[in-house]
């Protein structure tokens, strides 16, 4: 369980080191709640943790100023790494619920009654958000760039 | 059973790519797709993204799990791990001449740890070159300062205790978080060095003790920053490993032995 959180904290955080922290405090937070013992779906209930706290680091986040690169940088991008980055790079232009709910269903196999319940949505709005999430990345990944790129 | 002239939505799908789609339906599904390229298109690149996430992340999970997150070491009673995580990156930090971690940790992706380090040094370079009224409340009135700062930031603020690395609280402040308030304490020893020691809320629980280094006017300030139990602690001073270390050692022992 634990490498599979790693994973979903990774490609969610995209920093190794925030990806690590996040995942050790979800951890003390299910070892301390009584929770885990009582039973209950305990992968479903890690993952909702730690959707939770990367919810919340971001929204402190986002009350600072960002500094977003105007000029994309690796014009030699070549082979799976590159196919690597680009994924990674997609998926950092996702919003947080849509790069969760992809993450969720297409990187760790969870069901979109599982991701309802972590997100607290209907499935409906699971639904959306992965046809939205998916359109976008595939979007970026075929070379489209939003309209913003193109101001130098 | 359903109708196989019923159209294919597009909810179908993507419930087709992720195998939530009744049984009955995939071969209607299947037919369509056989007669729709776009769709199949469309569908074919859904599956391409899912491999390529897998291609990516999927060492992640192969990699050997971090010590500090093995769960023998977490189930441990939690101030004795916690301690060991946050003293063994100290430690790891005076030992090292190492990269690794250090370097990382400044250098990565702006986390809120990363910005409220930066508040803090800002901080620090501000009021440490203030010879008149560098701080609010003086170190002489030091009850009265853990209380005030205590009552106004929400959790307890508390002046550890430095004379045995030589420094001596000047006083504190009160200062806006990237969150809501933060506390700010001086520190300074007899030659005029001075420390700052800056809390804010965190939004981990708990991290490792990290460092960072910032360069203003050919003057160099070193912070090591780290959070425990929800409170993030910043130590700004000298650039020098290990009088910085020395420091937030003791500033980190005291904060320890207090709340624990």
């Amino acid at each position: 369980m634990i490498p599979a959180l790693r994973r979903y904290a990774r490609a969610l955080a995209r920093d190794a080191d925030i990806a690590d922290d996040l995942v050790q405090d979800t951890l003390v937070r299910a070892l301390r709640s009584e929770r885990l013992f009582l039973g209950g779906d305990v992968r479903s209930w890690l993952y909702t943790i730690l959707t939770n706290l990367n919810k919340n680091r971001r929204r402190s986040l986002a009350r600072r100023p960002q500094f977003m690169p105007l000029l994309e940088n690796n014009p030699d991008a070549s082979g799976t790494e590159a196919e690597g980055r680009d994924i990674a790079r997609a998926l950092s232009t996702l919003v947080e619920e849509q790069r969760a709910v992809l993450l969720l269903v297409m990187l760790e196999g969870l069901s979109y009654r599982e991701v309802a319940d972590i997100q607290g949505v209907p499935i409906g709005t699971v639904m959306s958000r992965l046809a939205r999430a998916r359109a976008h990345v595939k979007a970026s990944l075929e070379g489209e760039r939003p309209a913003l790129r193109r101001v130098k | 059973m359903t109708d196989p002239k019923i159209p294919v939505t597009e909810d179908e799908l993507h419930a087709y790519v992720d195998n939530e789609l009744p049984p009955e339906r995939r071969g209607d599904v299947e037919a369509w797709l056989a007669s729709h390229p776009d769709d199949a298109e469309r569908v074919h690149s859904w599956r391409a993204m899912a491999e390529a996430l897998h291609a990516r992340y999927d060492s992640v999970a192969n990699e050997p799990v971090p010590k500090r997150l093995e769960l023998d070491r977490l189930m441990r009673p939690p101030r004795k791990w916690v301690y060991g995580a946050i003293a063994a990156s100290l430690l790891a930090f005076i030992a090292g001449g190492g990269t690794g971690w250090l370097v990382h940790g400044a250098a990565a992706t702006p986390s809120t740890f990363q910005a409220f380090t930066a508040d803090a040094l800002d901080a620090h370079r501000l009021y440490v070159v203030e010879v008149r009224h560098p701080v609010e409340v003086p170190g002489s009135e030091r009850t009265h300062l853990q209380q005030w700062l205590t009552k106004r930031c929400g959790w307890d603020v508390f002046a550890p205790e430095l004379g045995s690395t030589g420094l001596k609280l000047v006083g504190g402040r009160l200062l806006p978080g990237p969150t809501g308030p933060a506390s700010f304490l001086m520190y300074e020893s007899a030659s005029g060095e001075r420390f700052t020691v800056y809390t804010a809320k965190a939004s981990t629980e708990t991290t490792q003790m990290r460092y960072t280094a910032q360069d203003r006017n050919g003057a160099k300030d070193g912070a090591l920053f780290w959070a425990d139990r929800g409170v993030g602690y910043v130590v700004s001073g000298t650039s020098d490993r290990e009088r910085l270390a020395q420091v937030a050692r003791l500033v980190y022992d005291q904060t320890e032995k207090k709340g624990g």
